[in-house]
């Protein structure tokens, strides 16, 4: 059905090593307007890396990347954001010292027309912000050190969907989180994608991405082992992916796949 | 609007069940660790105050003594406003008393040797063209540094341990170690006393400019508040903090306005302004002295550099986290470079101070600046885990420092013993400011 469309994101043939060890190793990836796609991985499969390639915090050694079919140059975090790239660290990577409005406009604060930073208005735009997000959230004055896990999480969200993403990256989303803010996130995720927004949602825990994504890709050792429809594979059929590196019938198998005889 | 609506049962709820001085600092929005310093400051004064004499007969809270004291606390204030943003990132600048020695040195090179050939001896551009120089330089030797620290990864430790060796050294190469005296006249001012100072007259004028300020600040946040519906601050807590701002000033002015000119100065200043010496002596009050305006001045730029610009808002997401800030594409390395550069440009302004003041540039000076300097911020409650700082801290970090000194001073206290004392204050005031962040979290 998608494969007609052009391709929101399409990563094609990343490699990446730090000292000797390849951390990345020809893995291609692809993501359609309004979807999402699940990376599914062991930690230190590789996940993390491909996708910090995408949000220009590694730079790669080889492959393309592509956003609309267009081939594009994206070598720190400064440029992905240009394309519309926006990403939700596994570890938050927000300012701890400082407010949520803050932390919100990071790198892109609004100014007054004398070029002075204009706090009032970026408060009134992250109180309408997180109040759409989390409406129980009012510690506006609070360095961000001050808040709970799900709260944090919220700003680092509010923060990646203040700016228009047309690609959202969430690194481990619902790590810190309980089941209850979990839930929030689910939801905000099914909205985002009627949006059209193309997601990312990195897991090494398939059981908290399956029903969200639309599609999987799974790697293994910096490989992609392969990529599935969710509708065409169960539960256990990614568990072997994952474990295993073992596709089944109906998945598209990768560079990584246990060769089978 | 949703939100304050929200936000404001709550609010009251809170107040209910506080008492009435959380609800007054709640209303006022006073930082409770400024106010704790001023209070110390407060008690370090009253000490000395009663053990040199008692409570109204005591030398240290005199307008003579306080004159002075602002005078001294003036280069190290310049200076620990810029070690704020250094600390801030979680780096240190150990050079800043050798770069203020070197920058010294070559400003007073500048007007005391080279210009006076070229465009004649106390030409009236002198003090700024020695001043241009000097703060060229200081901010070269800052960014110099600050290029090593951000793209060579040597830590900032080591790169300005190594600036401390190698400016001192370089002042004194120079010129051979020579003292280099005298200064120019119009640079001179910038050093305080008779002729550095602004007398009555202009410093009620700075007074009254500095409370108008203030009550607009006031009534531009109300206005700014308003403006998005956020919740506002009681009219009360606003004409409290209003009446005390400019209480404050006008205090301040009135006590250096009380300081009069020595008889053998004032008679200097008579003759020279060709005023007749009267039988009982002329009382010239000295009012604010220049260095004095200079340090002030910069205390407020450099508060509303760190709180109102962007570059302010970098430093502090740096410090709290450098990871963060990269990801946030912010070009942190670039953000360091221009805080050693704006610390160096900081260290001139000092070395124009204080080599005024001594009337002379000598290769000792500004020896062990940078633990004045580095003491001064962290009293005024810079965190040296990064992060936490502010300006107005510093300047009164910068002026317990200088009251411990003074007092000392007056109590006849021996150098060493000074020095014990100045360090045993050092590491408690840290310990007590660790203390209050347990508590507070």
């Amino acid at each position: 059905m998608t494969e007609q469309r052009t391709p929101l994101v399409e990563m094609k043939n990343i490699s990446i090593s730090f000292g000797g060890i390849h951390a990345v190793d020809n893995a291609s990836v692809d993501l359609y307007p309004g979807e999402v796609v699940a990376l599914l991985g062991h930690n230190g499969a590789g996940k993390s890396t491909l996708i910090k390639i995408l949000s220009g915090a590694y730079k790669r050694d080889a492959g393309e990347i592509l956003i609309n079919g267009e081939p594009v140059h994206i070598s720190n975090p400064r440029d992905a954001k240009k394309y519309g790239i926006e990403t939700i660290y596994q570890t938050l990577a927000v300012a701890d010292n400082v407010d949520a409005a803050a932390n919100l406009y990071l790198g892109r604060e609004l100014r007054t027309p004398w070029g002075t930073l204009d706090d009032v208005a970026m408060e009134a735009k992250a109180r309408e912000v997180m109040g759409r997000l989390n409406p129980n959230f009012r510690r506006f004055k609070e360095p961000v050190k001050a808040l709970s896990g799900g709260q944090r999480q919220s700003v680092a969200i509010a923060r990646a969907i203040l700016f228009d993403a047309r690609i959202l990256i969430m690194d481990e989303p619902t790590a810190a989180l309980g089941p209850q803010e979990t839930a929030q996130v689910g939801e905000l995720i099914k909205q985002l994608k009627r949006e059209g927004i193309g997601i990312f949602l990195i897991s090494h825990d398939i059981h908290d991405v399956f029903d969200l994504a639309d599609r999987v890709s799974v790697m293994k050792n910096g490989q992609v082992v392969g990529h599935a429809r969710t509708e065409d594979v169960t539960k256990d059929e990614v568990l072997g992916m994952i474990i295993l590196g073992k596709c089944p019938p109906k998945a598209i198998p990768g560079p990584g796949a246990m060769q089978t005889a | 609007m949703a939100n304050t609506t929200i936000a404001a049962p709550s609010g009251s709820a809170r107040h209910t069940e506080s008492t009435a001085l959380q609800r007054f600092l709640q209303a006022t929005e006073i930082d409770t660790r400024l106010l704790g310093m001023i209070a110390a400051l407060l008690i370090i004064w009253l000490g000395f105050q009663i053990s040199t004499g008692g409570l109204f007969g005591g030398l240290f809270l005199t307008p003579r003594n306080l004159w002075n004291l602002t005078v001294q606390a003036a280069s190290v204030s310049v200076m620990a406003t810029g070690m704020v943003l250094v600390i801030v990132t979680r780096n240190i600048d150990l050079s800043v008393g050798s770069i203020l020695g070197f920058v010294g040195m070559i400003m007073a090179i500048t007007q005391a040797k080279i210009l006076p050939p070229l465009i004649g001896f106390d030409h009236p551009a002198t003090w700024i063209i020695a001043l241009a120089v000097g703060i060229a330089l200081g901010t070269a030797i800052g960014a110099f540094q600050g290029l090593i620290v951000a793209f060579l990864n040597v830590p900032s430790f080591i790169v300005t341990l190594g600036g401390l060796l190698v400016w001192r050294a370089g002042a004194f190469l120079v010129i051979s170690g020579a003292t280099v005296a005298p200064m120019d006249t119009t640079f001179r001012m910038m050093g305080g006393g008779a002729e550095g100072s602004i007398g009555a007259t202009a410093s009620w004028i700075v007074g009254v400019i500095a409370c108008l300020f203030i009550v607009a600040s006031i009534i531009n946040s109300r206005k700014q508040r308003k403006r998005f519906g956020f919740p506002l601050r009681p009219m009360w807590a606003e004409y409290f903090l209003s009446v005390v701002g400019c209480v404050t000033v006008l205090c301040a002015v009135w006590v250096l306005n009380s300081y009069y000119m020595p008889v053998n100065l004032a008679k200097k200043y008579a003759e020279a302004h060709n005023i007749p010496w009267p039988e009982g002596g002329l009382q010239i009050p000295l009012g604010i002295a220049i260095p004095v305006l200079m340090a002030v001045g910069i205390a407020i730029a450099m508060s509303f550099l760190t709180t109102r610009t962007r570059f302010g808002r970098y430093v502090f997401a740096i410090g709290g986290n450098p990871e963060a800030a990269e990801l946030a594409g912010i070009k942190t390395r670039w953000v360091t470079v221009r805080i050693f550069a704006l610390m160096g440009a900081l260290c001139a302004i000092a070395a124009a101070i204080s080599t005024a003041r001594l009337n002379a540039a000598t290769n000792a000076q500004g020896t062990l600046d940078e633990l004045y300097t580095i003491a001064a911020a962290v009293i005024g409650g810079t965190s040296l885990a990064g992060g936490m700082g502010t300006i107005a801290g510093a300047v009164l970090g910068a002026i317990v420092m200088q009251s411990l000194q003074s007092g000392m001073v007056l109590l006849r206290v021996d150098t060493p013993l000074q020095s014990i004392v100045i360090g045993v204050v050092l590491v408690m005031a840290v310990w007590l400011d660790t203390v209050y962040r347990g508590r507070a979290k």
